[in-house]
């Protein structure tokens, strides 16, 4: 068993930007253990022949020619964005006083 | 800011060898984005050049930049690098809002190119080789506003602005091996490395590689340890250190500053430090503690990366001549000094020179005036000599214009300085101005006897002989003729005129 602990999942969280409960660092531990249990039983039926791999397609160097093409106005690339300022996304204070 | 100790850098030398790391970020001149077909065209209205792709959008996919993986190659090749068979892209995990993705797309175990090295000239024409970990491929972020604080700092800000224009304009970021052995002279290797670093980009017509830009930006590690230990010491890591100069400054007064705590019974704090144009210091940033996990995974939303061999040597044999060949093949043409030639790789003023001599002009003449009259200039106004406003060819037509006798030295100097101040091309700041050497006997005839005239006493010396007070009369003519009198020619005249032998 891969063994999530809860100080994992409060790492985890704390990356993640997410406050997490007491209750739910333990829950979340499980669920997670699951998941991981699941994924290791992949690794355990894939054989010596089998590569470990990061896409579905056996593609390689699939590339776009240099070419400029239309972007979107950037009232569209703002419409989506909760707050802006100067044509520029607006986002909360990033760090607090020094 | 409190202000800092620091050793002197003899003493601190005496004690310790610095260790450098140069992580070197280059901008690609693509024309797009290095995952989407958005423009990447500087100067562009805030959050104009944005995609779904690039503004990281719910179903978009993002498609490499085939421009982007054939510039990455050409660096590894010139940096003597082996080409990987097969790599991939990574995720780099973090909350910052200058990707709106939440992650940056870079590589992480598997760069495209590594294993390289780059032999760079010092200013004494020494040969110091720096090993190449690995140059790799990523993108840039977006470019923040901080908004409330008192400096544009983050700190103190009370909300940012993000313009995302330049988030996934592609990077290649080249990361040397510990640089051992440079001694004293660190400080020196690095501001070399950088500067070598940036010819070779250029040559390989991938970037403009203009620092002021921030097209190329370097970090700066450094560590002491005491000679003759082995194990590194602790590292500071001093970010966005962004022209040659302040390279130098940095890796210089890190090494001071890190003697100082060292010496004191400190320990140095392994952080990220911010360099300060200003007075060439550095203060303390992020503290790198194991909270910092980027989580890499491969990107699962593009495939492997595999450059066929066959490419890789077609692009190896299109390589141009490398700058330091190019340099040592320039040194002999032109009979400069390596010390010479070295400061006008630093001027910047090779290629300029170059297409100052291509334009017509004598090599002497050309590098004369680049790295007299126009280095001054660019000092004075602290633009590129490439931006002062003068082209290779107007500086040749000058030197042409010198050749003929229509200008001496002075008056060209004039017309350098009206061509820099916008008044046109060298012949219409000539006319314009009316600088020509005046050849007309009869007026510099006139002028003479004005000025024996007027010299009454000077004249009766010199009639007696004392030819040294010849000065003075030919000061008085160039003053009347506005200093556009051949010199040799005046003394010629009024020795004549006195009836005195030269």
């Amino acid at each position: 068993m891969p063994g999530i602990t809860r100080e994992e999942v409060a790492h985890l969280g704390r990356l993640s930007r997410l406050e997490l409960k007491d209750e739910e660092l333990d829950h979340f531990a499980e669920q997670l253990d699951v998941i991981i249990g699941a994924v290791a039983r992949v690794s355990e039926v894939a054989g010596e022949d089998v590569p470990p791999t990061s896409h579905a397609l056996p593609l390689t160097n699939v590339m776009r020619p240099d070419e400029v093409r239309p972007s979107l106005t950037a009232a569209e690339a703002l419409s989506g964005a909760p707050a802006q300022e100067q044509q520029r996304f607006k986002v909360p204070q990033i760090l607090g006083e020094d | 800011m409190t202000v800092m100790d620091l050793e002197s850098y003899e003493d601190a030398l005496s004690v310790y060898d610095p260790v450098m790391g140069l992580e070197v970020h280059v901008e690609l001149g693509t024309k797009t984005k290095m995952f989407c077909g958005c423009s990447t065209t500087l100067g562009a209205e805030p959050n104009s050049q944005t995609c779904p792709t690039c503004l990281g959008l719910p179903g978009s996919l993002p498609v490499v930049n085939a421009i982007g993986i054939e510039s990455a190659i050409k660096i590894g090749l010139a940096l003597n690098c082996e080409i990987a068979t097969w790599c991939r892209f990574a995720r780099k995990n973090y909350f910052y809002p200058d990707m709106p993705k939440n992650f940056q797309t870079s590589q992480y175990d598997e760069p495209i190119a590594f294993n390289g090295y780059l032999d760079v000239a010092l200013e004494d024409g020494e040969i110091f080789r720096v090993e190449i970990e690995r140059a790799h491929m990523e993108e840039d972020t977006g470019k923040s506003l901080h908004v409330g604080g008192a400096t544009g700092r983050i700190h103190g800000a009370s909300h940012s602005l993000l313009d995302y224009n330049r988030a996934g304009i592609p990077l290649i970021e080249i990361v040397t091996k510990p640089i051992e052995g440079a001694g004293a002279r660190a400080p020196e290797v690095a501001k070399a490395y950088v500067a070598e670093l940036r010819e070779l980009i250029k040559a390989l017509d991938v970037s403009e590689a203009r620092m002021e830009q921030g097209q190329m930006r370097c970090d700066v590690n450094l560590s002491l340890r005491p000679h003759g230990r082995e194990k590194f010491g602790t590292r500071s890591e001093t970010k966005n250190v962004n022209s040659l100069r302040s390279v130098e400054r940095a890796a210089r007064y890190e090494i001071m500053r890190h003697a100082a705590v060292l010496n004191s019974g400190g320990t140095i704090v392994q952080e990220t430090r911010h360099f300060h144009e200003e007075d060439g210091s550095t203060t303390a940033g992020r503290i790198k503690d194991n909270a910092e996990d980027y989580r890499y995974f491969p990107e699962p939303d593009l495939v492997p990366i595999a450059p066929a061999r066959d490419w890789v040597e077609e692009l190896r044999a299109g390589l141009p001549e490398l700058p330091r060949v190019r340099r040592d093949r320039l040194k002999t043409e032109w009979g400069i000094s390596d010390h010479e030639m070295q400061s006008a790789l630093n001027a910047g003023a090779i290629d300029l020179i170059t297409a100052t001599i291509d334009a017509g002009a004598p090599a002497d003449q050309a590098r004369k005036w680049w790295m007299g009259e126009l280095a001054r200039a660019s000092n004075e106004t602290g633009k590129e000599l490439a931006d002062l406003g003068i082209s290779p060819a107007q500086v040749a037509r000058v030197t042409a214009l010198v050749a003929e006798g229509s200008l001496n030295d002075k008056l060209a100097r004039q017309v350098i300085e009206g061509v820099l101040a916008g008044e046109g091309g060298p012949d219409e700041v000539v006319e314009k101005r009316g600088l020509k050497v005046v050849s007309d006997e009869g007026a510099l005839g006139a002028a003479v006897d004005e000025a024996i005239a007027a010299n009454a006493a000077v004249a009766d010396k010199i009639r007696a002989g004392n030819l040294a007070a010849a000065g003075a009369l030919i000061g008085a003519v160039m003053k009347l003729t506005r200093g556009q009198a051949d010199a040799k020619r005046v003394r010629e005249l009024v020795l004549e005129k006195l009836g005195v032998q030269g």
